[in-house]
């Protein structure tokens, strides 16, 4: 049952599809890498494949085992949200362990792409499928 | 920082908490998945923490004419108020029927301060209703051996085992006879009240019992009882006794 | 004011990696969702956040809608001396909210 279709309480997100496309979703990227290809490797995105609720998804995105100086930003982008975005990290000189944990939201089952940034310019990618499923009895 | 030492006295209850029962019986925290534990788990993690800090400070503000808090009269919460949401619902003399702790706390605040709004979720309410019950995390759910609430917590049986809305489901059909499986791939647990009030993602917030039986209701496409009807306070006290024994985990985090 | 819970310590060993964890009380209105009037609800969620150790950078994040709600940020940080761990929130409507943690370093 298509998730537009029961838009009849509050609160309830409605998906445009003219926003989530996967265009967007490597535009975003692009903004990111500036353009540079994407390597598979080095970073490690830390996300359980079967949520509880789309709502609230505590996700880390690190690069263990390369030496803190060499990483200099991290992004998490999404496929299927209202926008690609999720979040952007940059690390300054006091940094420790090149790792970020949050929580966020995934509109419904879809990939989470999350980018290292190093310092000597390349751009390192990791993907992983995450199945949402929808909260029984809301109000 | 305030935060670190109500931890650590919770510490001592931690061990026992979500435990499953010999006889069965499981918390709602057994079915979640193991991010979402470690986020009850953890009082760094925990958002339902962000109001038990809130009920912390609302205990100590002076309200009203008079000036005065909750500590006037109750001192230290961590002393005053252990053991006490474990022991609600309970039967309330002036009106001669159970109130939910929610209720409880309202009469007390409409002592201090007439005007204070307390009806539903209402936040400094809520704050307060998180806090008090934080002071009873770790210790066993203990429904008052109270005759006088018999009659209600019968009808709360009642209703419990009585189908309801569209979906013609009682609160049996799934929490008892499908407890374990999945509804659409959301594991149904078996609605026992070990964590309110609860940090529901759903929500994105902190709420009470009554809020979520309300989605219940919603669920099967019943029309909710009125906020306040006597109906949830009937149900929360055959579910509070369907879950003696168990440790409350407030704040819970739930789905 | 914004609620907030922090975790840092409040002491370190010189060189050690320490771990800061920040949770604020937040609703990140992400502006996609629609009300019971079925208007849709204006975006309001915090946008920024940086962490400063002696007014050196630690982390600096740009947070989108797809951040949930009361949002939590977990990072660390290299505890070199003693001295004043910085945490500012900015978002919109003006939002901006800034707490500190004093560390000593041995």
């Amino acid at each position: 049952m298509k998730r537009r279709a029961l838009v009849m309480a509050a609160g309830i997100v409605v998906l445009p599809p003219a926003w989530a496309t996967p265009e967007a979703l490597a535009a975003a990227i692009r903004s990111f890498t500036g353009g540079e290809p994407l390597r598979e490797g080095k970073v490690q995105l830390d996300v359980a494949t079967l949520v509880d609720n789309g709502n609230t998804v505590p996700v880390t995105v690190s690069v263990p085992g390369a030496p803190a100086a060499e990483v200099a930003a991290l992004a998490l982008f999404n496929e299927r949200n209202p926008q690609s975005d999720v979040l952007r990290v940059d690390f300054g000189p006091r940094a420790a362990t090149r790792s970020v944990s949050t929580r966020i939201r995934l509109a419904t089952s879809q990939q989470l792409v999350a980018v290292a940034r190093l310092a000597d310019g390349s751009c390192w990618v990791q993907r992983v499928d995450v199945v949402v499923t929808l909260a029984a009895c809301i109000e | 920082m305030r935060a670190w030492r109500c931890a650590l006295l919770a510490l001592a209850g931690l061990a026992a908490m979500a435990q499953p029962l010999p006889d069965g019986r499981r918390s709602g925290f057994e079915y979640m998945g193991e991010s979402t534990r470690a986020m009850q788990r953890d009082d760094a993690l925990n958002p339902g923490m962000l109001w038990v800090l809130e009920g912390e400070t609302a205990w100590s503000q002076p309200v009203g004419a008079e000036g005065r808090s909750c500590a006037s009269c109750h001192g230290d919460a961590r002393r005053s108020m252990r053991g006490v949401a474990a022991r609600y619902p309970a039967f309330d003399t002036a009106r001669q029927r159970p109130i939910d702790l929610r209720q409880r706390i309202a009469d007390c605040r409409h002592k201090l301060q007439p005007q204070a709004i307390t009806a539903g979720d209402a936040p400094p309410a809520l704050a307060l209703q998180a806090y008090v019950a934080f002071q009873s995390r770790g210790l066993p759910i203990t429904p008052p051996d109270d005759p006088r609430l018999e009659p209600a917590r019968e009808r709360g049986r009642q209703l419990f085992h009585q189908r309801l809305g569209q979906l013609d489901l009682a609160c049996s059909d799934c929490h008892d006879a499908h407890a374990g499986r999945r509804l659409g791939g959301s594991p149904i647990p078996q609605a026992h009240p070990t964590g309110y009030p609860i940090y529901r993602l759903e929500w994105q917030g902190l709420g009470s019992l009554q809020r979520r039986l309300r989605a219940c209701l919603s669920g099967v496409r019943a029309a909710p009882f009125a906020w306040g009807a006597p109906e949830w306070i009937e149900l929360e006290l055959f579910l509070a006794w369907r879950a003696r024994g168990m440790a409350l985990e407030s704040p819970g985090v739930r789905p | 004011m914004a609620r907030t819970l922090i975790t840092a310590p409040s002491s370190a060993r010189r060189g050690e990696v320490i771990t800061l964890r920040v949770l604020l009380q937040h609703p990140m209105e992400s502006g996609f969702r629609v009300g019971a009037d079925g208007q849709l609800l204006p975006r309001d969620i915090v946008r920024h956040f940086s962490c400063s150790y002696n007014g050196e950078r630690v982390i600096a994040v740009e947070l989108f809608p797809a951040i949930a709600a009361n949002p939590y940020l977990e990072f660390s940080a290299l505890a070199l001396d003693s001295g004043t761990l910085d945490f500012v929130w900015e978002g919109d409507r003006g939002f901006r909210h800034s707490e500190q943690r004093t560390i000593s370093v041995a």
